[in-house]
């Protein structure tokens, strides 16, 4: 009775979601500019609960974003500097149009810019929270860095992202905090422990691209751009909390380079680029900015964590120590890189565990002793021989490394000799949880982390063999016994079945289940048969993959006899 | 046209083309030439010249002339009336055919002499048609940097050049005043490089803007399994089989976006060729997709399973299969136990009847009849011993001389004893005493109706019989006799529905009946509908009473068991969907709280049912046994179900022609 009437689609959901063209519109933006904006503020769509009802009844597909969300975009002042380059690419094709040069020359020497500090700020308030996203950011740099200096981007955007990543790297080595690498087909993963923040990052092998045509730069780009931004100031953060000088420096400590840079430094250009040449060279160490020797780490006192009993203590006492083993895995060990490995990865690496590491002179700058240097314990080597060799070190497959780096350990270094067939490499980011296929390399590989030596498995094929053999002659004699049997009928007493009483109980066991399983409610029940399904799909493909390492497994095997015997 | 220069000097018959297009080439191309030309070409001829210019000689196509001379008289075109035979003959025969062009202008065959040809080559060429012309003259060098005496010119210099301009010194003046004024200011030196500051310096975790309260941080990539390896373990790699499933399938239904792939050595690993693509797809991941917290209860099934009391604490209840009656060679439709319990009478669709000791499975007594057997029912009055057997329209009431030699006896003078009354009612039910052999054989009346009878059902005290003759729609569907006076009545006058079995209460005047959905509840006193439950089911199939008397079952054809309470509700109190298959027997004991359904899938669940005293408390109901022995037949596993009066037994008859104990 009496009262305005309500109308629809004025209140609720449908006046807190705004689709994307109407969000657009508001800001009086282009598309390309919308999502320029939305990449670099971080406003992502939110999916309605109610769609018909937000999309005033009509059922057609619409993107929506949170009212408030376009809101606040709207007080942002980059949206200004949009407009400003809006203004500016109109009145430079202007006056190329008016073949006015010195008007586009002035034009173009006031091109308008903006800077991205305060969204990084206002997206990251805090340190950690900026640590926690910077995934994505090493992995776009690292992708842009090994893009060519022609086409697809700005040459300075390039030499930012390669600048950016270098010294990241540079930070994971003087941190020595890598903790795992997995050489993947589509690039190399790294993970670092960075403040307690798990951070993963892929990097690509070293070729050239084929650049895709169903890839739209620009948004690559845009990315890029925040990413440039924000690893920028990570960075920064970072090399202050050690105490680095920042943009970093090497430290020289041959005076025949030293001397060579000096010459060189009257050039700033050259000597920028020779920098970063020698900083990615990743050989040396950083300049600090409190020049003290090897500041020597605090004994850490271990305080107990509330609610934490001496078991979980002991227990992390006990991971910190293997930790800091891991750290100094290659420690006083000097590795040689031929030519075709890897040289960057393999540096990075191999640095983070405190090896030395150096390769030929000609290959790249940054080399601090020669092959024939006698004191060169590891050699690594990717190629099917090698002609000359020294008998006071190993040469070993570039894979050699990696599994060390993963299995926190020196692995017996015979199974990656050159020219051997390697082992499988296997990935440090899996962990089986329970009923899930655990493949035997790995079974392996936790026994010897646990300290126990490996079986020679010859003699084990050797004994398996025999009793194969002896198995065959039992039941040779088996068939024996069975044919004289059926040649004289006999009766025979008969033996008293053995009651199996575990397996009793057991049956009994399954069937009150399942007689419980078909009282339960519809909505349980479905439930409950989603989750079983799931189960046994999942045994069921552990069972499968273990079925085909069987087989696989013998047919090696099998291929390995044949060749003995011929 | 210099390569087709060349080629017409190799080859004659394409000459003509050659030459007229090039020929209308060059006069298109510059006007003095193709004067020359024309004026040439009209010298060469005799008098026919072209009098109406350069127009579309189309025009002049369908009429014999060309223009008109200058007394006005119409020129006429020369008279062509060669075919291609002709032009062929031309050509061979005339040796300068090949000089020879059509000009159509006036539309006359021109002989072009060696001047206009040799012309023509030059053109062709890209030579100066005039031979004498020398297109390498020395060219006299104006302008030198040899300083001559004279000068070039001779004119004196500009005021303007030995005094300041004044527009200049203007434009100099403005510019002074503005860096003066501190409008123009110098060029700032462009940033290149970012500069980088510490950000975080100030940072204070409160100060979070309400957006970044409810922001969802982006999750982060898959880390990579086993299967990316550059060497993974060989078990890994796909199958050709697998692989050809991988590749046939779309991209996004594909559980790996790769490959998986072996390579022997790190030296031979290609770049990927989809690694801008993934990045790039992430990108859009995160710009694009709306993001969702959702709430992953990690259930565990086991408490699921609801918390039930463990069979074994509800003994008793039959769990083994002891005894098989055989005999029987079609399937088994209805059994029934005697009250004692020492015999039981199976009818089957071998149109036979047997009647068998529970104890040790002999076949005591075989009855044929005249067509299959559809339902037996065993009198439940303990001083009665009569069988009521139905097969096609008719209804037999046997006494099977079985047990107590009394009781026998007693039962044959119950119903010799009737006296027909004196006004003799017009009956739907025929009651005629059987004589001769099957007097013999026990069979004391034959109740004939005017349908097919499908179920019997005795009252609990052993005197009131209700057949069921299901007919959708039909007002006779039910009858109840009376046996005792030989009357039939027939208590509906309209029946909703085929029914499909009817029960007598066992302890107030109610009657039950069931069509395919609902069971309705009469009262037979007052003679009105008290109840109608709702089965929640397509098509019942069959309905047992508990005992107490408050709670029913009904099984379905659509594998459900409908648990009623009377007092509750008209829906049912509980539904189960333990059988795979429709039920076609459901049934309750008469004193330990059991009761069993059989099924088309073979088995017989027995489960424990019971109902307490107290109203508050619902009933329990917890399944124990699944018995299973019948042999599926014909897509038909167990028909019937029957609990023994006394023991904790179940007997079921089934499509394999076998009435089997389960103890």
């Amino acid at each position: 009775m009496g009262g305005l009437q309500k109308k629809k689609y004025e209140s609720g959901s449908a006046t807190n979601y705004i689709s994307r063209n109407k969000a657009r519109k508001k800001l009086s933006l282009s598309l390309a500019d919308f999502r320029r904006l939305c990449i670099l503020k971080g406003i992502y769509p939110h999916e309605p609960k109610h769609k018909k009802k937000v999309n005033k009844g009509s059922t057609a597909q619409r993107t929506f974003y949170l009212l408030k969300d376009i809101r606040f975009l709207m007080h942002e002042p980059i949206v200004g500097k949009f407009r400003e380059y809006k203004i500016f690419v109109r009145k430079l094709r202007k006056a190329y149009g008016k073949a006015e040069w010195g008007t586009a020359e002035k034009l173009r020497g006031n091109k308008p810019g903006y800077k991205l500090d305060h969204i990084i700020k206002e997206r990251y308030p805090t340190f950690i929270d900026a640590l926690r996203d910077v995934d994505d950011a090493l992995s776009m740099c690292f992708l842009f860095s090994t893009f060519p200096r022609t086409g697809k981007c700005h040459v300075q955007t390039i030499e930012l992202c390669r600048r950016l990543s270098v010294e990241w790297m540079n930070y994971i080595i003087t941190l020595r905090s890598l903790r795992k690498v997995f050489l993947s087909i589509k690039g190399i993963y790294y993970q670092a422990e960075v403040l307690g923040q798990i951070i993963t990052w892929l990097v690509p092998y070293q070729f050239a691209h084929d650049h895709p045509t169903d890839v739209d730069y620009r948004v690559m780009a845009t990315f890029t751009e925040l990413y440039t931004t924000l690893l920028g100031f990570i960075n920064f953060r970072l090399y202050q909390t050690l105490n680095l000088v920042y943009p970093p420096k090497v430290t020289h400590s041959q005076p025949a380079v030293m001397l060579h840079f000096d010459l060189l430094s009257e050039f700033g250009f050259y000597c920028s680029l020779l920098s970063l040449s020698k900083l990615s060279a990743l050989s040396a160490s950083l300049v600090r900015v409190v020049s003290t020797a090897e500041a020597e780490e605090a004994e850490l006192d271990h305080f107990p964590a509330e609610g934490e009993d001496g078991e979980k203590l002991a227990e992390r006492l006990k991971a910190r120590q293997d930790q800091d083993r891991q750290e100094k895995l290659f420690e006083g060990l000097k590795f040689f890189l031929n030519r075709e490995v890897p040289r960057e990865s393999l540096a990075f690496v191999l640095r983070c565990f405190g090896a030395q590491v150096s390769w030929d002179k000609s290959l790249c700058i940054g080399s601090t002793y020669d092959v024939t240097d006698e004191t060169i314990t590891h050699h690594v080597v990717d190629r099917p021989s090698l002609e000359k060799q020294y008998i006071n070190r190993y040469y070993v497959q570039p894979q050699w490394v990696y599994d060390c780096v993963n299995a926190r350990m020196l692995l017996p270094v015979e199974d990656y000799f050159v020219g051997v067939t390697l082992p499988p490499h296997l990935s440090p980011f899996v962990e089986e949880k329970e009923g899930d296929y655990v493949p035997p390399e790995k079974l392996k590989l936790l026994a010897l982390q646990k300290g126990e030596r490996p079986e020679e498995e010859e003699d084990n094929d050797d004994s398996e063999e025999e009793e194969d053999e002896d198995q065959s002659d039992d039941e040779d004699e088996l068939k024996g016994m069975e044919e004289k049997q059926a040649s004289s009928v006999k009766v025979t007493p008969g033996e008293a079945k053995p009651v199996n009483r575990q397996r009793a109980e057991q049956e009994a066991k399954a069937e009150e289940k399942r007689l419980a399983v078909m009282m339960m409610k519809k909505r349980d029940k479905y439930l409950y048969d989603k989750i079983m399904f799931g189960k046994k799909r999942s045994v069921r493909e552990a069972n499968k993959m273990s079925a085909k390492r069987k087989a696989l497994d013998e047919a090696s095997k099998a291929n390995k006899k044949k060749k003995l015997k011929k | 046209s210099v390569g087709r220069g060349g080629a017409c000097t190799t080859s004659a018959p394409s000459l003509h083309i050659t030459f007229s297009l090039s020929l209308s080439l060059s006069l298109s191309l510059s006007l003095s030439l193709s004067l020359s030309l024309s004026l040439s070409l009209a010298f060469c001829s005799q008098d026919i010249r072209n009098t109406v210019g350069n127009i579309p000689m189309e025009w002049y196509k369908d009429y014999p002339h060309i223009g008109y001379d200058l007394d006005g008289k119409k020129i006429f075109k020369p008279i062509r009336n060669k075919d291609e035979l002709d032009e062929f003959l031309d050509k061979m025969e005339n040796p300068d055919y090949w000089r020879t062009i059509h000009d159509k202008m006036t539309g006359t065959d021109v002989c072009l002499s060696d001047e206009q040809v040799d012309l023509v080559h030059r053109l062709q060429q890209g030579k100066f048609g005039d031979v004498n012309f020398n297109e390498y003259e020395p060219a006299i060098d104006f302008f030198s940097n040899e300083v001559m005496i004279h000068p070039v010119t001779n004119r004196p210099a500009d005021k303007r050049s030995f005094i300041p301009s004044l527009i200049e010194k203007e434009k100099v003046g403005k510019l002074v005043h503005a860096i003066k004024m501190g409008w123009i200011k110098p060029r700032r030196p462009k940033e290149t490089a970012p500069q980088y500051y510490d950000l975080w310096a100030k940072e204070d975790p409160n100060a979070i803007l309400g957006r970044h309260k409810m922001h969802i941080p982006a999750p982060k990539m898959r880390l990579p399994g086993h299967e990316e390896s550059y060497n993974p373990p060989p078990e890994y790699l796909l199958t050709d089989e697998e692989r050809q499933v991988w590749e046939q399938q779309d991209p996004d239904e594909r559980k790996l976006s790769f490959l998986p792939q072996k390579y022997l050595s790190l030296r031979a690993v290609p770049a990927f060729s989809r690694f801008i693509q993934e990045r790039f797809e992430r990108c859009l991941d995160l710009y694009l997709c709306p993001r969702q917290r959702k709430m992953r209860v990690n259930v565990n099934p086991e408490d699921l399973i609801p918390k039930l009391p463990r069979p074994r604490d509800l003994q008793p209840f039959p769990t083994l299969q002891s005894l098989v009656y055989h005999g029987h060679s079609s399937l088994i439709r209805s059994i029934s136990i005697s009250p004692s319990g020492q015999w039981l009478v199976s009818g089957s669709d071998d149109c036979t009847v047997r009647f068998w000791e529970v104890c040790t499975t002999r076949c005591l007594k075989t009855m044929e009849v005249g067509g299959p057997v559809k339902s037996v029912a065993w009198n439940p009055a303990p001083s009665i011993s009569l069988v009521a057997v139905s097969y096609g329209e008719n209804v037999i009431l046997v006494n099977p001389g079985l047990g107590d030699r009394l009781i026998c006896s007693a039962t044959d003078q119950l119903i010799s004893s009737y006296e027909e009354p004196e006004e003799v009612k017009d009956q739907q039910v025929q009651w005629a005493v059987p004589e001769g052999k099957a007097q013999e054989q026990g069979q004391r009346l034959i109740l004939t109706h005017p349908k097919a009878v499908k179920q019997v059902s005795w009252h609990g005290r052993g005197d009131y019989l209700a057949c069921v003759m299901p007919d959708d729609g039909s007002s006779l569907q039910v009858v109840i006799h009376q046996v005792s006076r030989r009357r039939t009545q027939n208590p509906f006058h309209r029946n909703k529905g085929a029914v499909q079995c009817v029960s007598f209460h066992p302890s107030r005047p109610y009657f039950l009946v069931a069509t395919q959905r609902y069971v309705r509840v009469y009262n037979l006193i007052k003679q009105e509908l008290t109840k109608k439950l709702m089965a929640n089911c397509k098509w019942i199939s069959s309905m047992a009473v508990h005992p107490g008397g408050d709670n029913v079952i009904c099984g379905s054809y659509d594998c459900r068991l409908a648990w009623f309470d009377l007092d509750l509700s008209t829906k049912p109190y509980k539904v189960l969907r333990h059988h795979k298959k429709a039920l076609r027997g459901v049934a309750y004991h008469k004193h330990y709280p059991l009761f069993a359904s059989g099924s088309d899938d073979g088995t017989v669940i027995v489960c424990h049912g019971m109902v307490y005293n107290d109203l508050l408390q619902n009933p329990l109901i917890v399944p124990v046994k699944v018995l299973k022995g019948h042999i599926i037949t014909h897509d038909l596993g167990v028909l019937d179900v029957a609990f023994h009066p006394t023991q904790p037994w179940v007997f079921s008859s089934g499509a394999d022609g076998t009435v089997r104990l389960f103890t």
